[in-house]
């Protein structure tokens, strides 16, 4: 009957109480956005990241080169040989060398040449039809199938560079050949095809680069190399974009970019250093916007306060007559802290909802623009979890001093002023 | 029944009240009369539990109410002592059905529904159950709160001027309806009022000097 007094009590002036669920769900939402943003922007960053200790690529901003090569973010830095490249990739210390080049995408989604080793990286296998094999075959990411609505078998035209609107191949259709698995990472919003097709597709293009005078920056081929080249003769004077490389001995995550650096045009950027960066860039920002939800928490916290302080004064004569009709003095402190707390939870459940679906208009649109997509039903417990104390705890301050007073309130003068 | 024995009270050193003693046994009507601050009201909340006196006893069904501790005796109140106001006060948020309900569940803990709407429908409310305490009349509140004030069949029922709003008509029905009540219920009924109308109804009275 307590609870219910309480329940009524904050409907009855309906007008104060939704402004404090209003203030109290918008900072609850906000807050909520930046848990989750911030936790599934980490987790798709380091787990996209997860597996590369280096990436070879142009010299240029190493952020961007990180961002392109293994996220699918920025434009490339430029192009390397890949003759040169292959030296490195050949060393002892290489575990893993998968070579990206980019070349042309189909409705935005990128078309990348790398090698099947690609796909594994990620986790994804083929799920449907097979993996790519000659020229011109590719495999495409679960979302882009679900998007595009593509199959097995289906050809398409690729357009030149990162635009949609770019330059269309007619001379040469890509042709589907398998579907991969979700894996839930940029592998899902890439089509995979063999580093010859994207050669091949460039073919005319790239009179320039087969022009470029291959020895002046290939003269530290080991025999190997020389070996394979002869093998494929086509790769000679062929550019790449980037490598992604994995250690067998982790010294080269040390070692080798200022190696790299020092001996060749190319540098050698760790993901997991440059990420850091960028998060420690993006977190200030997020701070700032945490801080300015606690801000408007304490606002909601402010106007609950009153609300239930303006409240009290009409309500002295049904405190009063509570006590006289046996109710205890805890149990109008129940009523006062019932309603301040029936406040808190309210605006933080639709602080909750509201915060994903805010992050679901943001996923969507972040999606678009960066092939990043959000959950927004995950729970974050932990995180929430002390969200919802917080939010609590506002509460309970905000109805500490109006109970205290109902506590105190002297029956016997109340009524006597009536 | 309700006793007093020497009671005393001050607000300061310049305004001290020694009241007589009451004596009002159970199903019969005391009436307490005297003019304006002659203490009347203070002596009622005395009674009733609200204010404690600087000496002297109130003896409830020969139980000391002195002795208690504030939480006791809210509870003791909430079950052995009815108030009527001279103002009617509700819990504006709920309906009259639940205002009388919510005396009964305070001070038993049971909701007590189907007596509290014999009860209303006895004092001719029974079409008001689902109305919110501001939508009736002045009449029609006086009889909810006389209500509240028996759904816990009490030993005492204290009225504060009842009547003091009521036209004529009214008053006198109020007047019937306590005594009746009081009489039906079993309870001692004390009324403090400075009404001549119930003076001249009552014969039972003790003037405050």
């Amino acid at each position: 009957m307590i609870g219910k007094l309480a329940w009524r009590n904050t409907w009855f002036k309906p007008l104060s109480t939704i402004l404090s669920i209003i203030l109290l769900m918008s900072s609850v939402a906000i807050i909520t956005v930046l848990i989750l943003l911030q936790k599934q922007f980490e987790e798709q960053f380091s787990s996209n990241a997860d597996d590369i200790d280096l990436v070879l690529g142009a010299q240029g901003s190493p952020l961007q080169l990180v961002l392109s090569s293994v996220y699918q973010l920025d434009a490339p830095t430029g192009n390397i040989n890949y003759a040169e490249a292959k030296t490195w990739m050949q060393n002892p210390f290489v575990q893993s060398a998968i070579p990206l080049a980019y070349g042309d995408n189909y409705l935005g989604f990128k078309i990348l040449g790398t090698t099947p080793e690609y796909l594994a990286k990620f986790g994804g296998r083929v799920e449907k039809g097979k993996m790519f094999a000659h020229t011109f075959e590719v495999v495409i990411g679960s979302e882009i199938a679900s998007k595009l609505q593509l199959k097995v078998g289906d050809t398409f035209f690729g357009s030149h560079g990162n635009a949609k609107e770019g330059e269309k191949h007619e001379e040469a259709a890509y042709k589907v050949v398998g579907i991969a698995s979700k894996t839930g990472k940029v592998v899902d919003n890439l089509i995979l095809s063999d580093i010859q097709s994207v050669w091949a597709m460039h073919e005319t293009h790239d009179h320039e680069d087969e022009a470029h005078p291959h020895g002046e920056i290939g003269h530290e081929h080991t025999e190997g190399d020389e070996q394979r080249e002869e093998a494929l003769l086509s790769e000679e004077g062929k550019e790449i974009t980037a490598v992604l490389i994995k250690f067998r001995n982790k010294m080269g995550i040390v070692l080798w970019p200022r190696m790299i650096a020092q001996n060749t045009k190319m540098q050698a950027a760790s993901p997991a250093i440059e990420i850091n960066r960028l998060f420690t860039l993006f977190g200030i920002g997020l701070d700032a916007l945490q801080y300015l939800a606690y801000g408007i928490m304490l606002i909601s916290g402010i106007s609950i306060f009153i609300a239930l302080f303006n409240t009290l004064k009409e309500r002295k004569y049904e405190f009063a007559l509570l006590r006289i009709q046996g109710a205890s003095r805890l149990q109008l402190l129940q009523t006062i802290v019932i309603e301040s707390l029936v406040l808190c939870s309210i605006g933080f459940l639709f602080g909750t909802i509201l915060g994903r679906v805010a992050l679901m208009f943001i996923s969507r649109s972040s999606d678009e623009a960066f092939k990043i997509a959000f959950d927004p039903l995950e729970f974050v417990w932990e995180k929430e979890g002390i969200l919802f104390l917080v939010t609590i705890f506002v509460g309970l301050l905000a109805a500490f001093i109006p109970a205290v007073k109902a506590y105190r309130l002297n029956i016997s003068k109340t009524l006597s002023n009536a | 029944m309700i006793q007093t024995k020497n009671i005393t009270f001050s607000y300061n050193s310049s305004t001290v009240f020694m009241f007589p003693d009451i004596q009002c046994p159970e199903g019969e009507t005391c009436l307490i009369t005297g003019g304006s601050g002659k203490g009347k009201t203070t002596l009622l909340h005395i009674l009733g539990g609200l204010l404690r006196p600087e000496s002297g006893e109130v003896i409830i069904n020969s139980t000391n109410i002195e002795l208690f501790s504030e939480r006791k005796l809210d509870h003791f109140r909430g079950k052995n002592i009815g108030l009527v106001l001279q103002e009617n006060h509700f819990i504006e948020a709920f309906t009259v059905l639940e205002n009388v309900m919510l005396a009964s569940w305070l001070a038993s803990g049971k909701k007590a529904k189907e007596k509290a709407k014999l009860l209303l429908e006895h004092l001719d409310l029974k079409d008001q159950w689902y109305k919110l305490p501001s939508q009736l009349s002045v009449g029609q509140q006086q009889r909810v709160s006389i209500a509240r004030a028996l759904i816990n069949e009490p030993k005492v029922v204290l009225a504060d001027e009842p009547t003091s709003s009521l036209d004529d008509e009214n008053a006198f029905k109020v007047a019937d309806l306590l005594e009746k009540l009081s009489q039906e219920y079993k309870t001692a009924l004390v009324i403090v009022t400075h009404d001549s109308r119930l003076k001249e109804r009552f014969t039972n009275q003790i003037s405050l000097s």
